[in-house]
């Protein structure tokens, strides 16, 4: 199968990734490509095969409910790229 | 020289008190200053990691158990570290100075090892080549025009060029396993779980694991001894006993059975590769393993149904770097929408780009089940095969890679053409199996050549003492490239 520019730009706008139109050009081919490795799976027959979506078929632990973690917000806010009085700058999203 | 020792070697020359480890430490920072050509560090300290070593030196004066204390390692550039910067290989990252260690960082600090610097890698662990890093390529060791292989090659040609006496690297469809065969050395995959992966930057949740790049399986043996065991902050961290590797290297190879999957001897790989990996072979039945044959049928689907996999996972794990908390962030923007996809486009580099489009591309509405839902089922079948051969063998082997060391920018323009590297390592990570890459010869411009053996789950022990049996008779291991003799 093949991926269309506008399949690209879709999925890009979903990943949040800024692209060219150019970018968008060379990425279909790109894809397209991959997605032809990938159909080689189509080849087998996977009736009735439960999908496995980890290695270990393990249920996931439980832990005790107790505090361990301390507040390490300076710590944290130290290396974010814009930050006020304890909180994350970013651009305005309500008016 | 401590250059030409390996990691157990230097161990037993510190215990002795026949070497500190201010002067083994010193060494090996002289040699990665002297040798940037080969780009395989990207950060390195020398003032705080020789007041580590000295510290270790104290401490060891002081100390009733002192073993490793002040051995040094080469850290790959994935695993969070306070005292240094912890890029990945990114441009989102190149500012990022991580608020905690990781375990892995943490179990290496408590036994007393000595990090000498984090190594270069392909972006995001994404790549066999280690071409995609956003610090450049890596050079080769034994041919600098060829690429020591990827993830994890900043990791491989430090130990290779003997910059280090070991490294830690990552492992999601070959990282560890494939730049140790292009560079010579012995790379452990360990099982799923069986190393914390917190810390870890996340590149696909359900294959990553950590492992040790280095001259032997006993050296592979002893970090592994370190990295390995239990962690809560991991929720897929086993919580299983470890066992004690060190003494289990001995265990011989009488009577082993030794499976060999037609599928891995196909013709379509290097002759050369091929005739030395049949030599081994031989070498390995000569110290009482017995060859059998074995069919992993699906096993070339590995790679399509990988393909699908890593990316829909790192798709989902590279979400988190948007620019708000740390991380890169774009100059100017108009709004939130256009400040997320203006970083991010600055951000990551094609290869990341890629495989984020092509996994969101898998994940979204009307084509989850035609490629994920297929990818995870595939996955099972081919866990299910290693299952099967299991029945008939206690390990598997055969080549670790269809070739050596391709040349710089060959695959660059040809993504397909680049994963097609991972055919052998890929379905092992896929069922979360242990294996090794070991060197055993060389083609004929000089180039290492890597055979894999694969293990049943957590059976690590075995893979090792195999490994190590083979290293006791041959010396392959212990060649260094002429100019970093």
């Amino acid at each position: 199968m093949s991926i269309s520019k506008s399949d690209v730009e879709r999925v890009a706008r979903l990943a949040r990734i800024g692209i060219e139109p150019h970018e968008a050009e060379r990425y279909s081919i790109d894809l397209s490509n991959i997605l032809t490795l990938v159909e080689q799976m189509n080849k087998i027959d996977t009736e009735g095969i439960q999908p496995m979506a980890h290695p270990q078929d393990i249920q996931l632990r439980l832990r005790d409910d107790e505090v361990k973690e301390v507040n390490k917000r300076d710590q944290f806010q130290a290396i974010a790229p814009a930050v006020k009085q304890g909180l994350y700058l970013v651009p305005k999203v309500l008016d | 020289m401590p250059h030409r020792q390996s990691l157990s070697a230097l161990n037993r020359m510190l215990a002795t008190g026949g070497i500190s480890s201010t002067e083994i430490t010193t060494h090996f920072l002289d040699r990665i200053e002297q040798n940037q050509q080969l780009n395989a560090f990207v950060s390195v300290d020398r003032e705080q990691t020789l007041a580590h070593a000295q510290q270790a030196d104290h401490s060891r004066r002081n100390e009733r158990n002192s073993n490793l204390r002040g051995l040094p390692v080469a850290l790959k550039d994935i695993f969070c570290t306070q005292d240094l910067l912890t890029s990945c290989g990114s441009r989102i990252l190149s500012n990022f100075v991580s608020p905690y260690d990781a375990t892995v960082v943490e179990h290496l600090d408590k036994d007393g090892f000595i990090v000498l610097g984090k190594t270069n890698m392909d972006e995001f662990a994404m790549g066999s080549s280690n071409e995609s890093s956003y610090f450049g390529p890596v050079l080769n060791p034994w041919n600098t025009a060829r690429v020591p292989g990827g993830s994890s090659g900043g990791s491989a040609a430090a130990v290779s060029a003997r910059l280090a006496p070991a490294a830690i690297g990552t492992d999601t469809g070959g990282s560890i396993r494939q730049p140790a065969a292009f560079c010579g050395l012995t790379g452990l995959k360990p099982s799923y779980g069986r190393i914390s992966r917190y810390g870890m930057v996340a590149y696909a949740s359900s294959l990553d694991q950590a492992g040790p790049i280095t001259q032997s399986a006993e050296d592979a043996a002893l970090l592994l001894q370190t990295m390995a065991g239990f962690d809560s902050r991991d929720s897929t961290s086993l919580d299983t006993a470890v066992p004690d590797y060190l003494s289990a290297l001995n265990t011989g190879l009488e009577n082993v059975r030794l499976g060999i999957p037609k599928e891995f001897l196909d013709p379509s790989i290097d002759a050369e590769v091929l005739s030395a990996i049949e030599t081994a072979l031989e070498e390995f039945e000569k110290l009482g393993a017995k060859l059998v044959d074995i069919e992993l049928p699906n096993s070339s689907a590995g790679i399509a149904a990988y393909y699908v996999i890593a990316p829909a996972e790192a798709s989902s794990n590279l979400s988190k770097f948007d620019g708000v908390r740390y991380g890169h962030r774009t100059a100017e923007f108009s709004d939130l929408l256009d400040m997320y996809e203006k970083s991010r486009a600055e951000g990551f580099g094609d290869e990341v780009k890629r495989r984020i489009l092509i996994g969101t591309y898998a994940l979204s509405a009307g084509y989850y089940d035609a490629y994920y839902l297929k990818a995870q089922k595939v996955r099972r079948i081919i866990a299910n095969d290693f299952s099967q051969a299991f029945k008939q063998c206690d390990l598997i082997a055969g080549p670790t890679t269809p070739s050596t060391a391709f040349p710089l920018g060959e695959n660059l323009d040809d993504p397909v053409s680049m994963y097609l590297n991972d055919v052998f390592t890929v379905p092992v990570n896929l069922a979360g199996l242990p294996a090794i890459s070991l060197p055993v010869g060389f083609d004929q411009s000089g180039l290492p050549i890597g055979l894999q053996l694969i293990g049943p789950y957590l059976k690590e022990a075995n893979i090792l003492s195999a490994a190590h049996s083979y290293q006791k008779v041959t010396d392959w291991h212990q060649r260094i490239p002429g100019d970093y003799e």
